[in-house]
């Protein structure tokens, strides 16, 4: 009898504070906990008591890595429960603030976060030495969604542009002209980035999840859609509490998702290519055609693949929207308070980020609920490993425990907003 | 100095992350940086961790749990100089509303299982806990500021950081008041620069990301805001906000909410 444990009590490169514990018995892997101690915050708390209009900003500070994530969700779900409709060119400046986060947030986990660990680098600054041009490239790139997201919302983290109801100021032609070069730039690299990731080595591991994404009828998902999976699930967002249920455990201050009656789900990047392929355009499509990974993909591990193929689609449509764009007249649409409740989902760079908020009629929230991605990955990510580590028992502990760091990373997972978490153990027995 | 590279260290408690992400976003200092110092320790960015002591902590996030507050002065042991960056490490950040309120009530509201969780009453800045020689402000910190702040101690200087009100911002982007000119509540007057008067420059009132500036007259702001038509609530959220443990702004929302009109 024998008793293994494999512990990584403050795993690096994610974004927040967690650990991992595995307990190995006779060669088997007994227990897995993705443990999460980043301390609660308690915003769905604090919002109590709030004015409806301060939840985009209030929730931004969740995470610094997503704020647009939550402001998007909050202003959908406020609109909701006022009864007001943003479309048109607030709808496309939406989307296009979005696009830069998702470049800003692909890019650093692609390149400073995950590659490392496929190369055997400690970091991206270590990578740098042996790769100048991937890293300069990959900074640049990271650099202009950045960009994009300070042009329309004032500054990178935490945006102070976004409002219930669109914006407080619209940017001119010009301003958003300016950035074309930039953007084409990007578009080009950002080839490159796929080309690049697909050329990693990936250890074989595929297993059968059930993906759970936005789905729009007539666009790759930002905002709005249905929340769809490949296991049939097809509902309205509104549905998300009747259809998801949240389980407290012991080792972790995020609660842990699961769909009803059944079991734990997956989202993120690889959901939302998976059930959205056919909304991609066909410079995205010809790509991926290219480096093989243009059916279902079920390797985690390639998640990095997708990021960049996500990171081509944003930049394009950055370009797109653009070259359409005519400053609307307003820069919002007028906003009052009634009483009601409201849904906002949209897609975060991990995944879909759920809200709701009940408010009165002076618009004071009366209770508001959360659930970002991570949170909703964490289970997925245990299962994962329970699986990986049975399949990679032979290896060294060190080599080990770098990959299980790594089979975490696929998910990019973003600790302080799953705790609005990672350490890793493992014990064999 | 000697030719021995400074120890940078990076460290996280309550907080959000993007204080240390501004750092990963010096996409055209990053590589500066990296061969200006040897970041020892940065878990957001590398698994490599080299022992301390340190020459220089970077200390992002609020002190909200008892381990938390026993870890902070390990650090503290560790480091020459000690920074904190954001408004969660110097003034306890979004976090600290839970000072206002009854924390065991917010952990019902989140948490199925209350005695999972592990949190103190208050949620409090570094400073609180143990001695810190320099504070930088900012929900997130302006990236400028913080290289500022690295090339300041490298080169064993005082940092280049302003401690005047949002208003001489404005006035130097040439920005017109949005009270003045539009009737917007703003908290530019009792706020600390930083921002280059981001809010007002989008047709918004600040909303106090850097904190009170030095020796603010919130006071004569409330007075003010009130006969725009604000009401005593609307005060008292505007002062409690991401710097609402700050004692100038604490003490004015306080102000507010005890009141009788």
């Amino acid at each position: 009898m024998s008793t293994q444990t494999i512990k990584v009590d403050y795993l690096a490169r994610v974004e927040g504070e967690g650990g991992l514990f595995v307990k190995i018995k006779d060669d088997w892997v007994t227990d897995v906990k993705l443990k999460i101690f980043e301390p609660p915050r308690f915003f769905e708390g604090f919002l109590r008591g709030r004015s409806f209009t301060e939840a985009p900003d209030i929730t931004a500070r969740i995470c610094g890595i997503c704020p647009i994530a939550y402001q998007m969700s909050s202003v959908h779900a406020m609109e909701q429960a006022i009864g007001v409709k943003v479309d048109g060119q607030l709808r496309a400046l939406r989307r296009l603030i979005y696009c830069g986060e998702w470049i800003e947030s692909h890019v650093l986990h692609v390149y400073m976060l995950h590659a490392p660990d496929f190369l055997g680098y400690p970091d991206a600054i270590a990578m740098a030495a042996d790769y100048p041009e991937v890293v300069k490239n990959g900074l640049r790139l990271k650099k202009i969604g950045n960009h994009l997201v300070t042009v329309v919302g004032g500054r990178e983290i935490h945006p102070i542009n976004v409002r219930v109801g669109g914006f407080y100021r619209v940017p001119t032609k010009r301003e958003l002209q300016v950035l074309v070069d930039d953007l084409k730039w990007g578009r080009d690299t950002s080839i490159e980035m796929v080309r690049f990731t697909a050329g990693l080595p990936f250890p074989e591991f595929e297993r059968d999840y059930e993906y759970v994404a936005l789905r729009h009828p007539d666009e790759y998902p930002y905002n709005e859609g249905r929340l769809v999976s490949n296991k049939g699930l097809d509902i309205d967002i509104s549905a998300f509490d009747q259809t998801f249920v949240e389980e407290h455990v012991e080792h972790s201050t995020a609660l842990q998702s699961m769909i009803r009656e059944r079991n734990a789900y997956f989202v993120g990047p690889l959901a939302r290519y998976n059930l959205n392929y056919d909304k991609l355009p066909p410079i995205v499509q010809q790509v991926a055609r290219e480096v093989g990974v243009d059916g279902p993909v079920n390797n985690p591990f390639k998640s990095i693949i997708v990021r960049s193929l996500e990171t081509l689609f944003a930049y394009d449509e950055a370009l797109r929207i653009i070259e359409a764009y005519e400053p609307p007249e307003k820069p919002s649409v007028a906003i009052e308070p009634r009483a009601g409740t409201g849904y906002g989902c949209t897609e975060a760079p991990r995944g879909i980020l759920y809200h709701r908020y009940t408010i009165d009629d002076e618009g004071i929230i009366l209770d508001a609920h959360i659930a970002p991605p991570t949170a909703q990955n964490q289970r997925t990510i245990e299962h994962d490993l329970r699986y990986f580590v049975q399949e990679a028992l032979d290896l060294p502990k060190d080599q080990l425990t770098w990959q299980c760091e790594q089979a975490i990373r696929n998910y990019d997972p973003c600790i302080s907003c799953s705790v609005h978490s990672l350490r890793l153990e493992i014990e064999r027995e | 100095m000697t030719d021995r590279k400074t120890k940078l260290a990076v460290w996280k408690f309550a907080s959000c992350d993007g204080c240390q992400l501004s750092l990963l976003d010096c996409e055209d200092e990053l590589l500066a940086v990296a061969g200006a110092v040897e970041i020892a320790f940065f878990p957001e960015a590398t698994r490599a961790k080299v022992r301390g002591p340190y020459d220089i902590s970077l200390v992002e996030g609020s002190i909200t749990t008892e381990h938390d507050a026993e870890r902070i002065k390990t650090i503290r042991k560790q480091s020459k100089f000690l920074v904190t960056i954001g408004a969660c490490a110097t003034a306890g950040g979004i976090q600290a509303l839970r000072n206002y309120a009854n924390v065991d009530d917010y952990i019902s509201i989140v948490y199925a299982t209350p005695a999972y969780i592990d949190t103190l009453s208050k949620s409090t800045p570094i400073a609180d806990h143990v001695f810190v020689d320099y504070a930088l402000r900012g929900c997130p910190v302006n990236k400028y500021q913080l290289v500022e702040v690295l090339n300041a101690y490298l080169h064993a200087r005082k940092p280049n950081i302003a401690s005047y009100s949002v208003c001489v911002e404005c006035k130097r982007r040439g920005v017109s008041c949005v009270m003045v000119a539009h009737g917007t509540p703003c908290l530019g007057p009792v706020t600390q620069a930083g921002c280059g008067a981001l809010c007002p420059a989008y047709n918004r009132g600040c909303y106090g990301c850097f904190g009170p500036m030095e020796t603010p007259n919130t006071a004569a702001l409330s007075a003010q805001w009130q006969e725009m038509g604000q009401t005593e609530p609307e005060l008292v959220r505007a002062f409690r906000g991401f710097n609402a443990y700050a004692e100038a702004f604490r003490k004015e929302s306080e102000a507010h909410e005890h009141a009788d009109h």
